[in-house]
Order: C-alpha cells, then sequence, then structure tokens
C-alpha cells in the first residue's frame, strides 16, 4: 500500500458539523481494508481531537498520514493554547463551559482518551499561539 | 436479545432503521455524556441517552453501535434522522428514564460488555 494522505479544514463556528473529518477518515480507512479495532481507535481519538478544536480553538487543520506500518494524526490549531499540559491530561479535568457539557461533551475525557485510544501522542502548545497534537497508531 | 426486544421491553417506537430490527445485540451503554461514552465503551452496539444532538449520531458512528435509543421522550431532529440513515443506524424512542430503561434491559440479560 502506498502512502495515503488526508487533509481538512476544521471549522470553528459549527458544532454540529464538528466529527464530519472524522467520519471521513473513518470511511476511509474502512476501504483500505483496516483492521476494525484500528479503525476505531483511530476514529474516536481523532473525533476527540476535532471537537476539542472546535469548542477550544475556534478550528484548525487535520492531516492524516496512512503508511504501511502506521496511521499519523496531526492536529493543528491557533487557539489559546494549553496552559497547564499536565492538568489538562488529568481525567476529568476540563475547562469547557456549561454550554459545551449541555452538548455531552467538556467531561475533562478529551485529551485523555486521545491519548487512551492512540500508541504514541505528543502535544506542542505555546499560550497564545496555538495547539499542535500529533497522534500515531501503528498498524502492525 | 435483537433491536426488536429492545423495542419491545422499552415500548420503545422506531423513527427509522426498522429494517434492522432482527439484528442481534450483545451489550449496551447508557450515558448522556459522549465523553463517556467515548472512554469507556467496546463492541456496545446499543447507545441509550437522554441527549439529543448531531453529536449522538456521530457518536454511535464512532465506537460502531448500530442501534441509538432516545429517551425520556427525546426526539430526534430531521437532520439528525438523515444522518442515522446514511450511517446505518436504527433510532428508536422511549418515554422511560435512563434507569429504568437500562434496568429493563438489564433485567432481561443484556450487559454492559467489557470496557476498552
Amino acid at each position: 500500500m502506498s502512502e495515503v494522505k488526508l487533509s481538512y479544514t476544521i471549522s470553528g463556528d459549527d458544532f454540529t458539523r464538528a466529527g464530519e473529518a472524522s467520519g471521513d477518515v473513518k470511511s476511509k480507512l474502512k476501504v483500505l481494508g483496516v483492521s476494525p479495532d484500528i479503525v476505531r481507535k483511530v476514529s474516536i481519538a481523532l473525533y476527540e481531537g476535532e471537537i476539542n478544536m472546535v469548542i477550544h480553538a475556534h478550528g484548525g487543520t487535520i492531516d492524516v498520514t496512512i503508511s504501511e506500518t502506521e496511521i499519523t494524526m496531526v492536529l493543528a490549531d491557533r487557539g489559546p493554547g494549553i496552559e497547564n499540559v499536565e492538568l489538562a491530561m488529568q481525567a476529568g479535568y476540563s475547562t469547557a463551559s456549561e454550554n459545551v457539557r449541555a452538548l455531552g461533551f467538556g467531561a475533562g475525557m478529551g485529551l485523555p482518551n486521545m491519548k487512551k485510544y492512540s500508541d504514541e501522542m505528543s502535544i506542542d502548545t505555546r499560550l497564545g499561539e496555538g495547539t499542535t497534537v500529533t497522534m500515531k497508531v501503528f498498524l502492525q | 436479545m435483537t433491536i426488536s426486544d429492545v423495542q419491545v421491553i422499552l415500548h420503545g417506537t422506531y423513527v427509522c432503521g426498522e429494517d434492522q430490527k432482527d439484528r442481534e445485540i450483545h451489550s449496551a451503554c447508557g450515558s448522556d455524556m459522549m465523553s463517556d461514552v467515548l472512554a469507556y465503551v467496546k463492541d456496545q452496539a446499543v447507545l441509550l441517552t437522554g441527549l439529543c444532538n448531531p453529536q449522538v449520531i456521530r457518536t454511535a458512528e464512532m465506537i460502531d453501535a448500530y442501534c441509538i435509543v432516545f429517551i425520556r421522550g427525546k426526539k430526534p431532529t430531521e437532520e439528525m434522522i438523515e444522518m442515522a440513515k446514511e450511517r446505518g443506524i436504527t433510532i428508536l424512542c422511549t418515554d422511560h428514564r435512563m434507569f429504568n430503561a437500562c434496568g429493563l434491559l438489564y433485567s432481561n440479560g443484556l450487559r454492559g460488555g467489557v470496557p476498552y
């Protein structure tokens, strides 16, 4: 299988559409014949990331690279940055508004879920400049 | 248990996807918090929720759930119904509250499944 690259621009002002990119990646992975367990891991990790971008960072970009050995997801935004990454990684810690909670998110599980469902995750964040999260899921 | 059994047990009504009524289900999860659903599920075919927005359909899609039960009389919008149809997801509505809906299914043999 040659390398496949997918790119998406995520709108920050439409919560209803949040998850469209993740859904598209999911269906493409299925077509490529990636195993269902891996498809689910990638989909959930990416979906949480996409939701985070919409609720915290006014959108951003998602780039997914599928190689023979791994799936790499790079989520980049120009949002406010994460003040305390260690705290943000704790399950249950959230800075989301009540409004976001009413929509079913903001339980403080976004980043922990992303870490849980990816095999490797790194966060590069600068206050006032933005955040780039890179996640990898290995295929072998 | 099948989707049809869930419908009967919960006195539910089909909103879409009745053609899947004979499909077998082995486990379910119930929550209004989608992040919790995403955190703890594995192979849950049924999602019971009182949350009613398009992200419920997307969450079901991500976890490969093929039946959503809206509890407490919640009614999905046309947009949500279209999304569910595109993804092959059955939608049921029931007037039961979460505790009773889950309890009824549990007492009829449905379980929560193994967490991821």
